[in-house]
This record gives C-alpha cells, structure tokens and sequence, in this order.
C-alpha cells in the first residue's frame, strides 16, 4: 500500500520548512496544504485540537505535531538518508542543540527584532552570546551534522535564511555580521546552496 | 558496566533529576551520585554543563548529557538489554514525544505560575488551568494505555517517566494550598496511575518524600524564588 502523507503548514513559516526540508531529503511524496492561520480549517482543528498550530504530518490519517517530534517520526519512519546520527551520544549531542535552538536561540532573536529602542541593545547583546555558542559549536564543521545537513541544520533554519531576510528588510546587518560570526555566516551559504534547502526557499520579498 | 563509567551530577528534590534516576533504574545501571548542594554550583557542573549550568547532567565514560529528556532517550539507546523507556513504533514514541513536551512546555509552567501567583483571582484562575490540563492528560492517558497500567503500557515509559517525576510537586503543591488539583472526579484513571507509578520499583526510592518538598518550597519562598527548573 503506498504511503499517504499530507502536511499542513504554512509557506512562510521555518517550522513548517523544517519538515518539508526532512521530507524532501528522504524523497517522500507528500501533499501540501497552505493553512489560512487566521481562520484554521476544521482538518487542522481535527488534527491538532491541543495546540492548533501548524506543521502537522498526516501519515496514512494519523498525524504528528510538534515539529521536533515530527522530524523524529520521520526519520524513524523513512531510513534513506538519516537526519539523526546513529551513535547515541552524538544523538542526544544532536537533541541537545535542536533544544538550545528553540527554547534559546529563536525566542531571544526574535525579542532582537522586534524589541523596542531602549531593549534593543540589551536583546541584541543576549542573541549575539547564543551566536557565539552556536559559531563555537560548528567550528571546524561543514554543517552542524558533519559533513552532511542533520536535524541540527535543519531546526537551525531560522538562522540559515531568516535571519538574512529580516536583516535586509530592516536594511542594516543589527545582529549576524561577517565580523563577528564568520564560521556561522560560511555556515549559512553552505546550507543555503545545499540543494534540497534551495528548493524549499520561499521567496524573498 | 562499572559504577565509574556512570556519573549523575544532580540534586533529590528535582523532579528532572528523578526522571534520569528512574530511567537509570529500569535499566539497572550502577551509578554515582553526586548531589548539588541548593544555591551553588559545583566546577563539575559548570564544566559538564557550560551552557545551561544546570542539573541533571549524566557523565556516562566522561561524556557530559544534558537536559533531562534527552538523557532517558540517550539511557534508552544505550542500555538495550533492560525493559524499552520508548515504545518501539514510531507513532507511537511520537505520541508518547508530544505529551512530554506538552507536560513540559504547557502543563509544568502552570505549576510555576500557581506558586508565583498573588491574590485569589489569579490563583483560582491558575488552577483551573492546571486542573484542565490535567484532564487533557487523563484523556491522553485512556488512549496511550489502551487499558493497561501505565502510559507505555504494562510497564512505566517515557510519558510515565516524564510527568510522574512531577507527583510530589503536585502533591505538595495540594497540600500548601489546601486544595486538590488532581481528583476522583475529574481524572481517576490519572489518580490510579499516580498509585501504581510512586509504587514502582524504579520509582519508589526517587522521588522525594511530599514533607520533604514542603521544606524545600517554604525555604524557597523565603527566598522569593521559584523551585529548581531544569
């Protein structure tokens, strides 16, 4: 029986790139459904009535949500080319950073660009620390995974294209300069011209 | 393995702390403990964990794991012989993934936010989102169990592990406030599975005694801060 999967996301959001991302570098045929976040449809209500959030994954009816849990599903699920190393301890290396990603990194970058004046310094001052860990950590490294794009790159995809995007709309480099983060700044062209990210680019605006 | 190839840096009292100590027990892995003294940190910690500072931290062959959850997966993938923390399916360890994070991210901070909370509206209104939370969990748990004991099934797994290290707070969190967040009424099946959880041999000797956290929760009033989070 072939596999039925559907993913509900949105187009611009990096969660919802994320499992795209995973789903392409497996070759899984999926159907994407663009979601109207600012009228759920019932299917996604259906799907995910605890948080109501996108992506869901819809396996053969079942779904997933969370996007870390569902880059997990995938890899457990299609073996080609695995997102999560095999050795337990690089494993839980690699959950370690997806973690520090989410619950470090995308909330005080945001708080960066969105703060006011007087708390921007401050803001950018906290994210550009976090930066430093993360150029620390690739140091000498192609991708965060080694020499192949992992769950790490995958989650870090915010920093990979995002940043860059908001940083040209405000119209000035705030927070990821050449200077002070060139190993992350390398990082990001790597990634960004890794064939499987570049399709899944949505356009700059 | 031998009792040096496995460190725990960590402290009783932390419900996260618990976590990989119950895990250690399933798989009946020999360790060390090294406790934490509350307030300060020790050079081991800072060195094995230089990022987050925090506790628990498994020294496993001198290799520091950090963050409570991705150590029991990590204690799962290694220790193959004992009982599985995670169920075996895919589906089913993404079902039993989503419930921890949702007790961790949603259902947990609630619990900071009760003991933080001032004047009566505002506790009240706390409560009854833990309460509902909890009744999300009771309904998670009639599935996942499929008539069986625990969250995994006929023996205690990751989703058991993940919110069951939590009981004592709750409990003590009952007692301070002279009320009752989990109920016959509204999640008996949850209040069954809390028994037979804390009854547990891997369990039974972890988690701290409810008087104990009581102690803990007053000297950190005290203090004006919030108890220990990972």
């Amino acid at each position: 029986m072939a596999d039925e999967v559907k993913l509900f996301g949105v187009w611009a959001s990096p969660y919802s790139r994320r499992v795209e991302v995973a789903l392409k570098l497996k070759g899984v045929k999926y159907e994407f459904i663009e979601e109207d976040l600012s009228n759920k449809s019932d299917l996604l209500l259906k799907y995910n009535p605890v948080h109501k959030k996108i992506p869901v994954l819809l396996h053969n009816g079942k779904p997933i949500v969370e996007s870390l849990v569902i880059l997990e599903y995938i890899d457990e699920t299609w073996k080609g080319n695995p997102i999560l190393p095999h050795d337990p301890y690089q494993k839980a290396v690699a959950r370690f950073w997806a973690k520090f990603l989410d619950e470090k990194c995308f909330p005080a970058l945001r708080k960066a660009f969105s703060s006011k004046e007087d708390e921007q310094e401050k803001a950018i001052e906290e994210a550009s620390e976090l930066l430093k860990i993360l150029e620390n950590e690739l140091n000498g490294k192609k991708f965060f995974g080694g020499d192949k794009i992992g769950l790490v790159d995958i989650v870090a995809n915010f920093i990979g294209f995002w940043l860059g995007v908001i940083q040209e709309a405000k119209g000035e480099e705030l927070l990821l300069t050449h200077k002070k983060f060139p190993i992350l700044c390398k990082w990001i062209d790597e990634y960004v011209n890794c064939s499987v990210i570049k399709e899944n680019l949505p356009c700059q605006r | 393995m031998a009792t040096g190839d496995v460190k725990l840096i960590g402290a009783g009292a932390s419900p996260y702390v618990n976590r990989v100590q119950i895990a250690l027990n399933i798989k009946s892995v020999n360790y060390e403990f090294l406790e934490e003294k509350l307030g300060s940190k020790s050079e081991l910690l800072l060195k094995s964990n230089p990022i987050h500072k925090k506790i628990p931290v498994l020294i496993h062959d001198d290799k520091p794991i950090c963050e409570s959850l991705v150590i029991v997966q990590y204690i799962d993938d290694v220790w193959t012989s004992g009982p599985s923390i995670l169920p075996s399916d895919p589906y089913d360890r993404a079902i039993a993934r989503f419930w921890a994070a949702y007790v961790d991210d949603k259902w947990f901070p609630l619990m900071k936010e009760l003991w933080m909370a001032e004047g009566e509206e505002a506790r009240a209104a706390t409560i009854e989102k833990i309460v509902e939370g909890l009744v999300v969990l009771e309904e998670a748990f009639v599935k996942c169990s499929k008539g069986k004991a625990f969250f995994g099934g006929d023996s205690i797994g990751f989703l058991d592990i993940a919110f069951g290290s939590f009981l004592r707070w709750l409990n003590m969190t009952e007692k301070m406030g002279e009320m009752q967040l989990l109920s016959e009424a509204k999640t008996p099946n949850l209040v069954e599975w809390a028994e037979r959880f804390c009854c547990d041999d891997a369990v039974k000797d972890v988690l701290p005694k409810t008087e104990k956290l009581i102690e803990i929760f007053k000297i950190m009033q005290a203090r004006a801060k919030a108890p220990p989070s990972n």
